[in-house]
């Protein structure tokens, strides 16, 4: 699919050139041209055409819409969050999307919902709604005391079709990027993976998510279908100060039409915790890259962490050499990390890495190379080989907690 | 023991950069390959087949120079393969993309096992697997790191949150892959010569019976509204850049503690 360009009007101003993410659009004769295959039909150039000759590459004309399960009816409202819960409490991301969805709540004037599948319901409904909620749908039962696809997603789309929300936010956590995909095709709807950052206009969400291993971020939409969906990255949005004065409505729901989980938990055991796996807590993160140069110095590292009370990190390049384990690693591949401070000792900075690690309150980077894209992104930096400034830096900030 | 494995040709997103000019992807000499996650997968597919047999046959979607992929997972040893490829598939988000992936499936005919990579890394959705399982009425496990068939259960080890988890589900089931217990193997030379005399099987919307109106972008829920790159940041930075780094040291320490970033 791409977009067609009326060639015979092109005046070859070259806007759509530069404004395609992708580089589909180069010139030919003075003229703009497409690479059929390398468009991606997203209608970045149309709106930067001057002179309006280029198009999408198909219609988007949805006579049927009506007749289609899950068909967006206009009737739709309110937005819910799962409240996913571990131990039969709610986990982080819950009280981060309940946060960000009440103020998409209020900007549309809808409800926000929490949605509390559990073994038992205790306190957590109070808990929900001081957090944002208004609404809380609960639902109880021994098939709910551990996720499982089956059961989770016959009670939450009996849910959906009784009380017809128009969307729904997921935590983008192992479970939660099981049960979405799974409601989406039973409702007939769309679905927008990882997002990590949301709007709504009228009761349209836009969600955006980075796509192309964080090269390009792209804004989607789902207007004919309902409900909405999307899957929230952990860690995007801060939760809000519970406010246990806050009133809502709890609706406790009998399932109608009960299933059987097909599948069987046979073993559920905790990681064993190293300080390191903490690292997507930890205030304060010391990161190394390959300019390291060997697993021998990483001991500097946890040095430098132990003096400042941090943990340690590691670019995806130095987990593939095996200098440090999978569960330090910081990016796109591995955790999205959020301290006060973060150093970085020799990573260059790749995009990847910069998904895990920008939104950092404080960035200090180390790196020989002065044209290396970290420091675009670090407030305090030194030109120079990491190798070299971490001894010396160990040894000033050791002399000042000894004075 | 019939199994079928879903893959994916993708740009080798770790090589792709922006142009700092530009602020556009450089995609030139950019690879393509087979996603890794479903590199993972083949590779359980073909250590089941060694160790208790079983057909493997590799489906894809996309356009017609896919089909090096295809090519590829011959030459790792799988049995058969096909390409679904047609215009009108253009422009499917991961709905209409798992709606023709079970047309596949049910045009392929038997299966015990469907296994998929946990997601592609271009798009990163982890969608597609889950929403053929959906379709096709299947139980499913999400992020396998182990698969073992056990007296007509797949049992599948997996890395949740915190925990550790083994779950089994009654075949036939969907298992999408985070990775294999070997590393993906090599292509052997029978298997580079089978691959190279292959006729690869293209299959239309119209070979799997699906009506073109309910196929690609136009019936896929979601809709790109807008394509950009991320903004760059504003920062304001104090790069530190000295002849003798202990002085850049030095100047590092005092602002950190003017900003309390350290404290004494």
């Amino acid at each position: 699919m791409s977009v067609t360009i009326d060639r015979d009007n092109c005046i070859g101003c070259e806007n759509c050139v530069s404004i395609c993410p992708v580089g589909a659009l180069y010139m030919v004769d003075g003229k703009a041209d497409v690479k059929e295959d390398d468009c991606i039909n997203c209608g970045a150039c149309i709106s930067e055409c001057p002179v309006n000759v280029i198009s999408l590459g198909d219609s988007v004309e949805d006579s049927k819409t009506e007749e289609v399960l899950g068909a967006n009816t206009g009737k739709e409202k309110d937005l819910w969050v799962f409240a996913e819960t571990d131990n039969g409490e709610p986990i982080q991301v819950v009280y981060e999307l309940l946060a960000e969805t009440a103020i998409l709540a209020k900007k549309s004037g809808q409800r926000c919902g929490a949605v509390l599948l559990t073994k038992d319901a205790g306190n957590v409904p109070q808990k929900l709604i001081a957090a944002g909620a208004d609404v809380v749908y609960v639902v109880t039962g021994q098939e709910y005391a551990f996720y499982n696809t089956d059961c989770y997603t016959n009670a939450f789309c009996e849910l959906i079709k009784k009380y017809q929300p128009s969307a729904i936010l997921v935590g983008a956590t192992v479970d939660g990027r099981d049960l979405g995909p799974r409601i989406a095709a039973r409702m007939n709807t769309g679905l927008c993976a990882d997002c990590t950052a949301l709007d709504i206009e009228g009761k349209i969400v836009y969600w955006t998510r980075p796509a192309l291993g964080g090269n390009i971020l792209a804004t989607i939409l789902c207007e004919e279908r309902s409900p909405q969906m999307g899957t929230v990255r952990p860690k995007v949005f801060k939760p809000a100060v519970p406010d246990m004065e806050r009133t809502g409505e709890i609706v406790v729901f009998e399932i109608q039409n009960k299933v059987e989980n097909r599948g069987e938990l046979l073993r559920n055991d905790p990681v064993v915790e190293t300080s390191a796996m903490k690292i997507d807590e930890a205030e304060m993160i010391c990161s190394g890259g390959r300019g390291l140069g060997c697993q021998d110095n990483f001991k500097m590292l946890e040095n430098l962490a132990q003096l400042l009370g941090g943990a340690v990190g590691g670019s995806r390049a130095v987990v593939d050499e095996g200098w440090i384990d999978h569960p330090h690693q910081v990016g796109q591949s591995g955790k999205t990390v959020t301290p006060k401070i973060y150093f970085a000792f020799g990573i260059s900075g790749s995009v990847q890495h910069l998904a895990g690690m920008s939104k950092s309150d404080i960035i200090i980077a180390i790196n020989k190379d002065e044209n290396a894209p970290i420091f675009e992104h670090a407030h305090y930096g030194i030109v120079g080989d990491a190798l070299v400034v971490l001894p010396k830096l160990i040894e000033k900030i050791r002399a000042i907690k000894e004075s | 023991m019939n199994i079928i494995v879903c893959v994916k040709q993708v740009p080798d997103t770790a090589e792709i950069k922006i142009d700092p000019v530009t602020n556009t992807l450089i995609r030139d000499g950019v690879q393509s390959i087979m996603n890794p996650y479903d590199k993972y997968a083949l590779e359980m597919a073909l250590e089941l087949k060694d160790s208790m047999g079983a057909k493997v046959t590799v489906l894809t979607m996309g356009p017609p120079q896919a089909m090096a992929i295809l090519k590829d997972s011959i030459a790792m040893g799988a049995d058969d393969v096909a390409l679904i490829s047609d215009r009108a598939f253009a422009g499917s988000d991961t709905l209409a993309t798992s709606q023709a992936m079970v047309a596949a499936v049910k045009k392929v005919g038997d299966f015990d096992l469907i296994l998929c990579g946990k997601q592609a890394i271009d798009g990163d959705t982890a969608q597609v697997g889950p929403e053929m399982a959906e379709h096709l009425h299947l139980p499913q496990v999400t992020g396998a790191t182990k698969i073992v068939i056990e007296d007509g259960r797949v049992l599948v080890d997996r890395d949740n949150e915190t925990t550790v988890q083994t779950i089994a589900i009654p075949l036939p089931a969907l298992v999408t892959v985070a990775r294999s217990e070997k590393e993906p193997r090599f292509a052997s030379i029978k298997g580079k010569m089978k691959a190279r005399k292959m006729e690869i099987p293209t299959w239309s919307a119209a070979d799997m019976n699906l009506d073109v109106n309910i196929i690609g972008l136009k019936w896929s829920p979601t809709k790109v509204a807008k394509v950009f790159t991320p903004p760059a940041p504003e920062i304001i930075s104090e790069i530190f850049h000295e002849e003798d780094l202990q002085v850049a040291v030095d100047k590092l320490v005092e602002k950190l503690l003017a900003a309390k970033i350290i404290v004494r």
